[in-house]
């Protein structure tokens, strides 16, 4: 039905929508982990605001573990040398999955403040970390990922952990965690009400402006950092090899899909016009404004990534060449097709459950439900 | 060459994290099928006891799928972070049944187990009934595709190697989905777990009934759990049998090993009951054998030979030679993609490649290999024989023991109004062994693999990431340190909300549906 250059741009788009479904869904439940001690001060007000993410953060969370099945059936050349070297910080990210759901269960098991100020520490922990350590990851792509292959196509990695913590990264981890906080504060003013939803005002506005400004500072620095291009011919339907190609790097190669086809300036300007409505909606207290807005700009700044980058994928500073690129970092053609018939069988009706999960817990959870409800 | 240290410790990890995650998930598989039963006899009778059972061990429920959903995560990401060659090598198969995984089961049990505990007053009965059976079907569905990827580990069909892109690629998707021994595997691990959710809802029963708390709660707990336990131990039985006959056609050495069975014996083989297996002197002491049960379990006739290890030791090494003749002609198709005659050279002898790259523990090229490395690399074939033939025999022992305290149980719950007390002794101290039986028998399947990650294919060494040894003994100590820490709290909340039992109004809330008197409820009571 589809070839295999169709099958391919099929799984690189859908790589995207399932990031950007982890980063919209999880994404508001993390940033209210992180925002939780400091939006909600005594334990009716934490519970309350546990309570608007309680029933759904554990199925927000397959996004991730879904996400990470496709890189895995998908994209497994990218499963093998990015999770083997960003070792340690998947560590961290990992450790943190660990903690959020067993922090979520257990908080409200014993009736003793100690408990549950200690679970609580766990859960801001739990959602600042991954949104900081995923842009951080952003940031170390972007700028190339010193990687290669020997011929049996084995992945070495040749940094460290602290090698990531460089300040473009840094600046891409703060506008990672920014714009989840962002998020979580927009859900908080539809689905809570009372003093945690007033305080969480004040801090998405706040983050509102720093996504803002940060973002466009993103954009300059990167036209000035070196990006990668593929000089020599790359077949779209060529057997998945990354050692058959030529990758040199070039200042401002990223900003060559713009000048290529200037709509895709749309994505990134949707990044700004989101936040922005975000913190309008923020200002005039209309929540679902808001929402609408921080969801709109976290989809399109991982969008303007992907965009940017396009047909890169994962470029290695070491070995430019061994670069991973949309046409030979794929699965086969018969998986890919495979994978895309159980995709567009089985994601509907998860849209579908999950809608409906959503619609029955429809409504504010105020301060006077959680006396009786659990967390 | 690969770091032997870096290959243990990634080993040593990968064990740690899935033993400790397969502490969860069969009491998650058999307890959300008991909960959905439970439910469904409240919806059908209308009885609120049974409502308050659905809620009670839903509570307990919960507690051990929140532990399971945490170290599940880690295991998906796990082989990118530690096993990255594996990963590079077969993620084209691999990935295909854990991607679905998440799509088809792990989405549906997440999403709705929120509703499960939070839609009681937001949703009609029968909703919440069909909600609760979701779960059971997701987390069963879930248990489908992971032992679907494992059965393709132990049978790798369906799938060939492609020298253009240097990995396993699928071939016949329908092959791996309908590979004999994964579905084999499926059946037998989810009855486990249904026992498991048996022998726990059993041994807590008995608990309340030796305490004569909870009383009508406790005796139709008991009468579930007898009944439900009763067809689960007989299937994993009967079912097991089904993965000992599977195993018998691709995993030769492992049934060898289980047996201690040095030297093909004439058909019908015995079964050594008793034995110590000797490494070293290859053989086994002590022996206590019943004729032809093996040659009857395994091949399910009287004349088919089952080979001994020093046999498929010596097969072994014609293998390697072979697979020799592969890894030269890839060699060449590196260098030159469009060399017809060394592709056909691969294909003629790809299926032996793996044996070839056992070598690659020796020598940097395999192709150097000298007589006596490739003697070396044939008896590496050989796993710790002591270790099997044990594990199993524990692991076979239980599933009786199993039957016969269900069993008991049954038939003395239908007899008399309630079993005796010595019987109720003894199902509470069975609580940890379908745990014990369960462990006993991932030892079994995936050590019993080694030394390969995938079963003829790919040597386990081969497929770790490059990492440092720093790397991994931090994360060992990282892992160990936050899941023991889990552990003690997991089981102190267990042991108190046990404790406490389903009628005491809690700070949780969760219950708060529970009328906190129920067992003076006249609806039931008396019966």
């Amino acid at each position: 039905m589809f070839d295999y250059e169709v099958l391919r741009l099929i799984w690189w788009a859908l790589l995207g929508v399932l990031l950007v479904a982890f980063a919209i869904t999880d994404g508001f439940d993390m940033g209210v982990a992180a925002m939780l001690p400091a939006v909600a001060r005594t334990d009716g007000q934490r519970r309350q605001v546990i309570n608007t993410v309680g029933p759904v953060w554990e199925g927000n969370q397959v996004w991730f573990v879904l996400g990470g099945g496709a890189i895995f059936a998908a994209w497994p050349a990218l499963y093998a040398v990015s999770f083997s070297g960003f070792y340690l910080a998947m560590f961290l990210i990992l450790s943190a999955l660990i903690i959020r759901p067993v922090a979520f269960k257990f908080r409200s098991k014993r009736d003793d403040a100690s408990w549950r100020a200690r679970w609580d520490g766990a859960l801001c922990f739990s959602g600042v970390v991954p949104p900081l350590i995923f842009g951080v990851a952003v940031g170390n792509v972007l700028q190339g990922v010193p990687f290669h292959f020997d011929s049996d196509l084995r992945p070495f990695y040749t940094g460290s952990f602290f090698a990531l913590l460089n300040p473009f990264a840094l600046l891409c981890g703060l506008v990672s965690l920014s714009m989840l906080v962002l998020h979580g504060a927009t859900w908080l003013q539809i689905k809570a009400d009372g003093e945690p939803a007033a305080r969480a005002r004040g801090f998405g506005m706040v983050a509102a402006v720093v996504v803002l400004v940060l973002f466009a500072v993103g954009g300059l620095w990167v036209s000035q950092i070196d990006g990668y291009r593929v000089v020599s011919d790359l077949d779209p339907l060529g057997p998945s090899n990354p050692l058959r190609k030529e990758v040199v790097t070039e200042a401002g190669f990223w900003l060559h899909n713009y000048g290529r086809y200037p709509l895709l300036l749309l994505v990134p300007a949707l990044g700004f016009l989101g936040a922005a409505m975000a913190l309008a909606g923020l200002a005039w207290r209309r929540g679902a404004l808001s929402f609408i807005g921080s969801k709109l700009s976290v989809a399109a700044i991982i969008t303007t990534v992907g965009a940017s980058m396009f047909p890169m994928i994962l470029p290695s500073s070491s070995q430019p060449g061994h670069s991973l690129t949309v046409w030979d970092g794929s699965s086969s053609e018969y998986t890919l097709a495979v994978m895309l018939f159980a995709t567009a069988v089985l994601l509907p009706l998860v849209l579908l459950y999950t809608a409906w999960v959503y619609k029955v817990l429809w409504g504010r959870v105020t301060e006077d439900d959680v006396n009786e409800d659990m967390y | 060459m690969i770091d032997a240290t870096l290959v243990e410790l990634s080993r040593l990890q990968f064990a740690l994290t899935a033993m400790y995650h397969f502490l969860f998930v069969p009491l998650t598989l058999g307890l959300s099928f008991m909960l959905a039963i439970m439910e469904s006899v409240y919806v059908m009778t209308g009885r609120t006891v049974w409502r308050d059972m659905t809620k009670f061990w839903g509570l307990l429920f919960g507690i051990n799928f929140a532990m399971g959903v945490a170290t599940g995560i880690v295991m998906e990401f796990q082989f990118g972070t530690n096993w990255a060659f594996y990963s590079h090598y077969v993620g084209d198969v691999f990935g295909a049944p854990l991607a679905i995984e998440g799509l088809m089961a792990f989405f549906l049990e997440a999403t709705l187990v929120g509703l499960f505990f939070f839609g009681w007053d937001k949703l009609s009965k029968v909703q919440h009934l069909a909600v609760t059976w979701l779960v059971a079907l997701g987390s069963n569905l879930s248990a489908l595709w992971i032992l679907i990827a494992n059965g393709w580990m132990q049978n790798p069909v369906g799938a060939v190697f492609n020298p253009d892109t240097m990995r396993m690629e699928i071939q016949n998707f329908a092959e791996v989905i309908f590979n004999p021994v994964a579905q084999a595997k499926f059946v037998h691990t989810v009855a486990a777990g249904y026992v498991t959710g048996a022998v726990f809802v059993l041994a807590i029963s008995a608990f309340y009934l030796l305490r004569h708390r909870h009383e009508a709660l406790a005796r139709r707990s008991l009468a579930v759990a007898s009944s439900f336990g009763l067809a689960a131990a007989l299937s994993v039985v009967v079912l097991g049998d089904e993965s000992g006959y599977t195993i018998t056609d691709n995993q030769k050495m492992k049934l060898a090993m289980i047996e201690g069975m040095w030297h093909t014996e004439e058909a019908p083989a015995p079964f050594a009951v008793f034995g110590v297996p000797d490494r070293e002197a290859q053989t086994t002491h002590y022996e206590v054998k019943i004729p032809w049960v093996m040659g009857l379990i395994a091949t399910r006739s009287f004349d088919t030979e089952i080979p001994g290890i020093l046999e498929l030791l010596a097969l072994s090494e014609v293998h390697i030679r072979d697979g020799l003749l592969a890894y030269e002609a890839l060699q060449t198709l590196k260098v030159e993609p469009a060399n017809a005659d060394a592709r056909e050279t691969f294909l003629q002898h790809q299926d032996y490649m793996g044996y070839a790259l056992m070598l690659k523990r020796y020598v940097e090229d395999p192709r150097d290999a000298s007589d006596q490395q490739i003697a070396s690399a044939a008896r590496d074939m050989m796993p710790n024989v002591a270790a099997l033939f044990w594990s199993f025999r524990f692991m076979v022992a239980l599933g009786f023991y199993f039957i016969l305290l269900f069993g008991a149980t049954f038939y003395l719950c239908s007899v008399h109004r309630r079993p005796p007390r010595w019987l109720l002794r003894v199902a509470f101290w069975s609580l940890p062994l379908p745990w014990i039986a369960a462990e006993l028998g991932w030892l079994v399947a995936e050590y019993g693999r080694q030394p390969w990650v995938i079963e003829g294919v790919l040597p386990t060494f081969l497929g770790v990431s490059s990492l440092q040894v720093s790397d991994l003994l931090i994360t060992i100590a990282g892992f160990m340190l936050l899941y023991t820490v889990l552990a003690v709290i997991e089981v102190r909340l267990m042991v108190k909300y046990i404790r406490r039992g389903p009628d005491a109004e809690g700070d949780s809330g969760e219950f708060s549906g529970l009328s906190p008197a129920f067992e003076d409820n006249p609806a039931w009571r008396g019966q």
